[in-house]
């Protein structure tokens, strides 16, 4: 992979640039065999937002942790300041001035915002200063927080706002953000990068890890792109496209979808009336009678910030879970009471959000994991009790020459599989079937750009062939990709499908807010 | 300099069937140092430990007896832990399927016909289930932790039979000693040789036959293994956690209450206030040393055997406490255990210097 040069020539961008404030030279990290981390050379200056760019195990977060004293390099070094330093420890890191906004938040749910922010800081804090001060930090930077809340009754951007603010307190000079928007709404995506603006006039340096290339050309000064455990180019990213972007980051041409016209409205195949659920756990949500109609041809997405009911949804689609009120209809039976076996019976198929461990086994071998859902849908996989696994073979080499699923040897175990070959193997072992419906939640989730797109035109192939499906997906890129009609799930309750001609991304922001008038609103979880 | 554990990217399956053999051959190696340090020439205690007793017919014979209820009940819970399921009673539903079984003979004992044993055996094994289903009702019904109430129901079941034999059971005609009535001819499980071999070692036969089908060619045998690798996935692919739960406990009960009635209508004849020496304990280690695998159970629950008679032999030949069994059993379980890390991780060391490339 390395003959491949970039397209474009190192372009250092809009002068901003202050002082080098964090250097890494020639970084080496080993896992095994693997390279994640081969002569990797960045240069962060204050002032400027700088992204990281890179597929999924392009080396992204080896490089981070390392910067963040998280993981030790087998070789290369550092410069803080332009002095050598060794960060043993992310608390080292804090020390020198390096903060850092994971993705997975780490905060107590029980706990005030305050009590949260005082556990981050060292003892002896007092807890009425400490309020002050996040009440000062927080106005300084547009944050708004109240230290007395409760994590658990705030919505996942105040959750966020309560990490960044945590870091500020500490007065860092390099500050880390991990997809910091992978959960925001476009709106307060927004704010954040006023925020983010605000503190680099400060002469704030920030690091940006993000897929999201429109916003890394909106707010980024400079970017690092790695691929293979390498850096491959550096850009200023105003200067390119998107597409551009994506072909650093992914080595070839990512090839656009073919959607074909939408056929005219076939029969429903997929019916929903007023499902609800109560809460299965005190963090889980409850679902709020929704509706919902997918026609045979048509592709209909589900978009919401994560956390809103998605998982919620899909189990009382797929029938892992039986809902306590409404009903499910499949090509017009009434399914709502049976449970998954007998669903995929009548044509229906599922893929969940979780690959390892939910819609695949990790310790068994591909042919063993097509058994696991196609047990009893007539494929005769299974005889008298007994278990074929010769036919379990054949499908098995079917689907991974089908759908280019690439292992190191023939029938791995799933988890031996990379992430985006594992997806098409589960998307595959579905689309095999040809089934009449198909529930997908985040098909592309973590997966990098080339299977993406392969996985999508799936979709809307099965779709174009007389299929209803219906995707949940926090990526509205891809919902503007793929499907005929989007709705928005929003603290479990669902809004009406629109033609995805007439939506627009604001219109989804406001939805996934719930801002849009709910009936029966008030049966939302804590 | 230290050392660290690295999970290996995917397990190699020669190396977990030969890691009991490595287990075995440590074990040995560090029983001749265990012998020498005691002061024994250890290529001797060695030879008296595990071949002697595998040199006279009667010897062979007793090891066929010990290892009878290791393996039933070992299979049993092979699949329990299979499917997630910890059931630590065996030895509880051992004494139930017993004390169920004595039933007939005990209180009915003028009942003799070719039924007899038949239905003997059938409410020993009702009775392990029985004792296994209070566990899995639990379970399900409350969500209790089953590996406390399995084990806490094991003192009750050995409580009832000490009550049982020293109460209402008792022997009119026993000069008082704590003990129930011999079993009749038709109670008696027939002998397959000689010696003291009986039935049991069939049934002990057909269930490590039976089971290593279900677990591997079936459909039944995949839910256990889905259901106990990765429950969500087993709710995805439509199987019911909750008849998982239903289904080892009763199996394994039913199985270590065919090994209890066996033991007693085989080999002890009558009920005692101790009918078993721990062997539902014991087939906890005969489950994992065979990999919870039927047909590697069979080899285990012989070698266990063995280090029953073993430390026997010891004691009475060489004047060693026979609490060396226990040592033996600890240890290999041990070097199992290690060994076990050793196909999922690999060791390397980390120095804080580290260099790059060349490493």
């Amino acid at each position: 992979m390395t003959a491949t040069t970039p397209t474009d020539p190192p372009a250092i961008g809009r002068d901003r640039q202050g002082d080098i404030l964090l250097e890494a030279r020639g970084i080496t990290k080993r896992f095994g065999d693997i390279l994640a981390n081969d002569d990797v050379s960045i240069a962060l200056r204050a002032g400027e937002i700088h992204a990281l760019l890179g597929e999924n195990g392009a080396g992204k977060s080896t490089l981070v942790k390392i910067l963040y004293g998280a993981l030790e390099p087998n070789g290369g070094t550092l410069h803080w300041q332009g002095r050598e330093v060794t960060i043993a420890s992310p608390a080292e890191a804090r020390k020198l001035g390096i903060g850092m906004v994971f993705q997975h938040f780490s905060l107590f749910e029980a706990l005030t915002v305050a009590e949260n922010i005082a556990l981050a800081l060292p003892r002896g804090t007092a807890m009425r200063e400490l309020s002050a001060r996040i009440r000062e930090v927080s106005r300084d930077y547009g944050l708004t927080l109240d230290p007395q809340a409760i994590v658990a009754d705030l919505p996942v951007g105040i959750r966020q706002r309560i990490e960044i603010v945590r870091c500020l307190l500490q007065e860092p000079q390099l500050i880390i953000m991990d997809e910091p928007t992978s959960v925001l709404t476009p709106q307060e995506a927004d704010q954040l990068f006023l925020t983010l603006e605000r503190l680099t006039l400060e002469g704030c340096a920030i690091l940006y890890i993000s897929h999201r290339l429109e916003e890394v050309k909106r707010i980024c000064h400079h970017a690092t792109v790695m691929r293979h455990g390498k850096v491959i180019s550096e850009c200023d990213p105003a200067r390119e496209t998107a597409a551009s972007l994506a072909r650093m980051m992914v080595g070839s041409a990512v090839h656009d979808l073919k959607r074909g016209p939408r056929p005219d409205a076939g029969a429903v195949r997929l019916e929903l009336r007023g499902l609800s659920a109560p809460a299965d756990g005190p963090f889980s949500v409850a679902i709020d009678t929704v509706d919902l109609q997918v026609r045979g041809g048509e592709v209909v997405a589900i978009a919401g910030i994560a956390g809103n009911g998605q998982g919620e949804l899909f189990d009382l689609v797929s029938g892992e879970r039986l809902s306590s009120s409404g009903s499910v209809q499949i090509d017009g039976q009434a399914a709502g009471r049976s449970g998954i076996t007998a669903r995929r019976r009548a044509g229906a198929a599922f893929v969940p959000e979780e690959r390892l461990g939910h819609g695949a086994v990790p310790g068994l071998r591909l042919s063993e994991n097509i058994v696991l859902t196609r047990h009893s849908t007539g494929d005769g996989l299974v005889r008298g009790g007994f278990v074929d696994t010769d036919r379990a073979g054949e499908l098995e080499k079917r689907i991974k020459n089908n759908f280019g699923v690439r292992m190191s040897h023939d029938d791995a175990e799933a988890r031996a599989l990379s992430g985006g070959n594992l997806q098409k193997f589960v998307i595959g072992r579905e689309l095999d079937r040809q089934p009449g419906v198909l529930v997908v939640n985040q098909p592309t989730w973590g997966v990098d750009a080339g299977a993406a797109a392969l996985i999508r035109q799936e979709l809307i192939d099965l779709s174009r062939q007389g299929s209803a499906v219906l995707v949940i997906s926090q990526d509205l890129d891809e919902i503007f990709e793929i499907a005929d009609r989007i709705a928005v799930i929003s603290r479990g309750h669902l809004s009406e499908a629109e033609p995805a001609e007439t939506m627009t991304r604001e219109r989804i922001g406001l939805l996934m807010g719930g801002m849009e008038d709910r009936q029966g609103g008030a049966t939302h979880a804590a | 300099m230290r050392l660290e554990l690295e999970k290996r990217a995917e397990h190699s399956a020669a190396m977990a069937l030969l890691s009991p053999v490595i287990a075995l051959a440590l074990t040995l190696v560090s029983g001749a140092i265990l012998f020498a340090a005691l002061g024994q020439n250890p290529a001797r205690a060695l030879y008296v430990f595990f071949i002697d007793p595998l040199t006279a017919s009667w010897s062979l014979q007793e090891l066929v007896v010990k290892a009878t209820p290791l393996i039933l009940i070992g299979v049993g819970l092979a699949v329990c832990y299979l499917s997630n399921t910890w059931n630590i009673g065996g030895e509880g539903q051992f004494t139930a399927g017993a004390l169920a079984g004595s039933i007939l003979p005990i209180l009915f004992a003028g009942f003799e016909s070719p039924l007899t044993l038949p239905l003997m055996l059938l409410m020993g094994v009702a009775g392990g289930m029985a004792w296994a289903a209070i566990p899995a009702f639990l379970k399900v019904r409350f969500g209790t932790n089953e590996i406390l109430t399995s084990l806490m129901l094991v003192y009750i079941a050995q409580l009832l039979l000490d009550w049982l034999v020293r109460g209402p059971w008792r022997d009119p005609a026993g000069f008082n000693f704590p003990e129930s009535r011999m079993f009749t001819a038709a109670a008696t499980l027939p002998a397959l040789a000689d010696g003291r071999m009986h039935v049991g070692a069939i049934f002990a036969l057909i269930a490590v036959a039976a089971l290593a089908v279900v677990l591997m060619k079936t459909r039944k045998g995949f839910e256990i293994r889905v259901l106990g690798q990765a429950p969500r996935a087993g709710r995805f692919a439509g199987f019911s956690q909750n008849r998982m739960v239903w289904f080892a406990f009763l199996l394994a009960g039913g199985l270590a209450g065919l090994a209890g009635i066996s033991e007693v209508s085989g080999s002890i004849n009558q009920l005692t206030p101790v009918i078993s020496p721990g062997y539902g304990f014991t087939a906890i280690i005969v489950a994992f040393l065979g990999r919870l695998n039927p047909i590697g159970i069979l080899f285990s629950g012989l070698l266990l055997a063995l280090s029953y008679l073993g430390g026997e032999a010891a004691q009475v030949a060489l004047g060693i406490s026979d609490k060396t069994t226990r040592v033996f059993q600890g240890m290999l379980l041990f070097y199992v255990l290690a060994c076990d890390t050793l196909i999922l991780y690999r060791i390397r060391l980390g120095g804080p210097a580290a260099t790059g490339k060349g490493a």
